[in-house]
């Protein structure tokens, strides 16, 4: 596993896409891969109440990633480093394999370039000190990039807060 | 070479501060500006899709003048002399037959908003208009028949507000990033949001109370929550008696319009509309009705803004923490502000605006906006006289005024249009030139005013050179103005000049903005004492009894009129906003386009079954005055008398081939009514019928 997470603030995001544009921007991509998107689940009533869900799909950059497994040619790799996922562009063929094998979509076609794209954290940012494209620009700050024990931190938090509100609380 | 720009985003009309990352020459980086707060790097889908735009190749790339029939998309590429020549010698003709009046200006108002009015000032016409009418222009002249100021005077303090009240106010898709922020921040801290609206959107879905009301009932909504409020004596009583004129006006009017007569309006439980009169008032006066932004929805729209300004007052929320207050100027600090070309001495112009605003037949909506939707009747009609020519920077007549066939016909009298567009808009496709500008990556423009709380200046600073053979705005129109010899109101050669001269005298120099892209006035957000605000009405008060409005002939509570429910298989088409899209201007640029390409029509569940409209199918939708056909979202979100579209889709123009004829364009089916008093659009007030196809 990558020693990064990406958190998503489920609360603050308006599902405003802004990431996806920004990640594609930053990596000059054409219509079709998205690296990164957004997908909106809902709107529904919930005790009277409309509420939606925008879920963050990124890469999660698994401990034994499935696509560099079946990846033929050795493209898609794990950064030593760090653990982040990336596909040597030189080297991917376009077969597709990656695709397959990955359960939750994450590696993209690129049908200018017949290859694959796919969220690298923006490796080339991190390795300047900064953070990936869609953390940085985020509409409302609802990603936040980091080590994974940081990450968990702002869960606990936003949990406890809530759990104690004086509204949803017994104490 | 590597450099870091400041600039001002214009994705949109908001202009967010930004940050540019230039390399070799080629924009590779946009993100919000880290200094400003509020913004801190964050940027917003349409912003981030800059580049997109900057690198479109179906952006305007050149001067056209048209060779074929208007409308019928056959230019012929010139250069801009002769382009610029062509104009000039046409607004000429048109000027020493006709006067300068015959000669019409729209504009969306913007940084060189000022260079507009002094082209137009100069030529002796008092035809400038701005979209801000059809926009808000009855929220406008509630402002000012409340407080003696306009809206654009007035500002929301979102960071420490405990209960905000949204009418149909998406905050959370049309999106200001600064705004969505502080809001955002707010409710992290704890504060109450009650959204208002027909159909239920992102905003909604964050809303800790959310009323899907019957369309076109607010102001009945309002009524019965001013009657609880007065009735209980749930007001900020020492402010009201200080500050409001004609509370017993408004205690003698309100009696009849209770919470259980609301109900049947609105279709909002009685003991609903108490309860939030209770709650909101017990956290006064850090509580905001929200008086809206684009406020023109219907005919009595000045009525409907006017009862959320008094809600306001009586919970003593104006000049509040917390609540709305109104926005301080440089002289706040000593300062002074930019410059305008405004200032210069111009002919004297006798004839009344086209749209007779300020005269005894529409006396109250503000001159310095106009009334854009009066351009069809005064054109068609040569009333008050004839209008020759009309020009259009960057405001859509076709798609931006109801009624488009309407407008279509009136376009059709004119011996000349010119259009200052980035894209090929629908006007600038019935145009007979085409004068392309620099996007807002590609220009220095005029100094941004911003006066709020801590009044500043901000700068847009060219980030890379044009990448086609484009110019800026205000070196286009000083060009045609030394065509017409009023070049001598244009007094700079290049846009460093223009700012150079407009900072003259304001202690600042171009210099004071590089660090951050910015500079302020003062260090601490400025509220004034409560006992001591400075109201710009005649009773120097907040005046629920207005004079503006009396001394005009018109009530100040006129009895409330139920608007119509639709008639049998006919609903009413509401429309609003998206965060992936800026009105009717980015629907063509490329990663905006592949997110959101085509409008749909929610209808809700019942009523599509009852027509035999599947979810997903193509519909025919038709008013009185146009139609068009779009695909059916059949949803519970809306209420059964409404149809929805988001704005702006449809277009007919068709070199912007990714938007070409993609969903239905709003304006198309919407009749041209408007709120005689107040001057707004109203945009909710057509019915149509939805038939499957």
């Amino acid at each position: 596993m990558s020693q990064y997470y990406l958190f998503q603030d489920s609360k603050k995001c308006i599902g405003c896409h802004a990431c996806e544009i920004q990640c594609k921007t930053n990596k000059d991509l054409p219509e079709g891969p998205k690296p990164c998107q957004i997908i909106q689940v809902g709107p529904k009533f919930i005790n009277n109440l409309p509420k939606m869900s925008f879920v963050f799909m990124p890469c999660f950059h698994c401990e034994n990633p499935w696509c560099v497994s079946a990846c033929p040619t050795g493209a898609m790799q794990q950064r030593a480093s760090d653990g982040i996922v990336f596909v040597e562009k030189d080297l991917c063929v376009g077969c597709k394999t990656c695709v397959s094998a990955c359960p939750w979509g994450a590696p993209q076609w690129n049908p200018d370039t017949g290859k694959v794209e796919k969220c690298d954290y923006c490796k080339d940012r991190l390795d300047q000190g900064l953070a990936p494209a869609c953390v940085t620009t985020c509409t409302t700050g609802c990603l936040k990039f980091g080590k994974v024990e940081d990450m968990t931190q702002i869960r606990r938090q936003r949990h406890a807060e809530s759990v104690a509100s004086p509204e949803n609380s017994s104490f | 070479m590597d450099k870091d720009v400041f600039s001002l985003c214009f994705m949109c009309s908001v202009r967010c501060p930004i940050q540019v990352g230039v390399k070799d020459g080629h924009v590779n980086w946009i993100q919000g500006n880290p200094h400003v707060a509020g913004i801190d790097g964050r940027l917003c889908p349409r912003g981030s899709a800059g580049k997109s735009l900057l690198y479109d190749d179906q952006r305007l790339q050149s001067p056209l003048i048209r060779v074929g029939d208007r409308g019928s998309g056959n230019w012929r590429k010139t250069s801009w002399e002769e382009a610029l020549d062509y104009v000039g010698t046409r607004l000429k003709e048109i000027k020493d037959t006709h006067g300068g009046h015959a000669i019409a200006f729209g504009e969306r108002a913007q940084l060189a908003t000022h260079v507009s009015k002094t082209f137009l000032k100069a030529l002796g016409s008092p035809n400038h208009f701005t979209h801000d009418a059809l926009c808000k222009g009855s929220m406008n002249t509630a402002c000012r028949s409340m407080f003696g100021y306009t809206d654009g005077q007035m500002g929301i303090n979102y960071a420490n507000t405990k209960h905000i009240v949204l009418y149909g106010r998406n905050i959370f898709e049309s999106i200001n990033v600064k705004e969505v922020n502080t809001l955002m921040d707010a409710l992290e801290k704890g504060a109450k949001l009650t959204y208002i609206d027909p159909r239920v959107n992102v905003t909604a879905s964050k809303a800790h109370r959310y009323w899907m009301i019957r369309p076109g009932t607010d102001l009945a909504l309002n009524y019965g929550l001013i009657h609880v409020i007065l009735k209980e004596r749930l007001y900020d009583a020492e402010f009201v008696d200080k500050w409001v004129h004609g509370l017993t006006d408004l205690q003698d009017f309100i009696k009849d319009y209770t919470p259980e007569w609301a109900e049947t309006e609105t279709g909002i439980p009685a003991g609903e509309i108490k309860a939030l009169a209770k709650e909101i008032s017990r956290e006064k006066p850090a509580v905001i009705f929200h008086y809206g932004y684009r406020c023109a929805s219907h005919q009595n729209e000045i009525y409907m803004r006017r009862s959320i300004l008094m809600l306001n007052a009586l919970m003593g929320s104006v000049e509040a923490k917390g609540g709305i207050f109104f926005k301080k100027g440089p002289g706040a600090e000593g300062g002074k502000p930019a410059r305008k070309l405004t200032e210069q001495e111009f002919p004297k112009i006798e004839v009344p605006r086209f749209d007779k605003v300020g005269t005894p037949d529409f006396p109250l909506p503000d001159p310095a906006h106009g009334v854009a939707q009066r351009l069809p009747y005064a054109i068609l009609n040569e009333d008050p006289y004839p209008i020759k020519a009309l020009i259009n920077y960057r405001l859509d007549p076709l798609m931006s005024i109801a009624d488009t066939n309407g407008t279509k016909r009136a376009l059709d009298k004119l011996d000349l249009i010119v259009t200052i567009d980035i894209n090929y808009s629908d006007i600038a496709w019935y145009s007979d030139v085409i004068l392309p500008e620099s996007i807002f990556l590609e220009r220095t423009d005029c100094i941004q005013q911003m006066n709020g709380l801590k009044p500043m200046m901000f700068l847009r600073e060219k980030a890379v050179e044009p990448r086609y053979d484009t110019m800026d705005g205000a070196i286009i129109l000083k060009r045609i103005g030394e065509r017409l010899g009023i070049g001598n109101y244009f007094p700079y050669e290049n846009m460093d000049e223009l700012v150079d001269w407009q900072l003259e005298g304001t202690g600042f120099t171009r210099e004071d903005f590089a660090a951050k892209g910015f500079v302020s006035y003062g260090k601490s957000p400025i509220f004034w004492d409560r006992n001591d605000i400075p109201f710009k009405t005649p009773s120097k008060k907040i005046e629920f009894r207005s004079s503006l409005l009396e001394d005009a002939g018109f009530p100040s509570f006129p009895p409330y009129e139920s608007p119509a429910a639709p008639p049998d298989k006919k609903f009413r088409l509401v429309v609003g906003r998206t965060g992936l899209h800026t009105h009717i201007s980015t629907q063509n640029v490329p990663y905006l386009n592949e997110l959101m390409k085509e409008n749909l029509l929610w209808i809700n569940t019942e009523k599509a079954a009852a027509l035999g409209i599947a979810d997903g199918a193509t519909v025919a939708v038709a008013s009185a005055c146009g139609n068009g056909r779009i695909k059916a979202f059949v949803t519970d979100l809306i209420h059964p008398e409404a149809v929805f579209m988001v704005h702006g889709f449809g277009h007919e123009a068709k070199l912007a081939k990714r938007s070409y004829n993609q969903g239905c364009s709003d304006a198309l089916l919407q009749e041209n009514l408007y709120d005689k008093v107040g001057g707004s659009p109203a945009f909710h007030d057509t019915f149509v019928t939805v038939t499957p196809v």
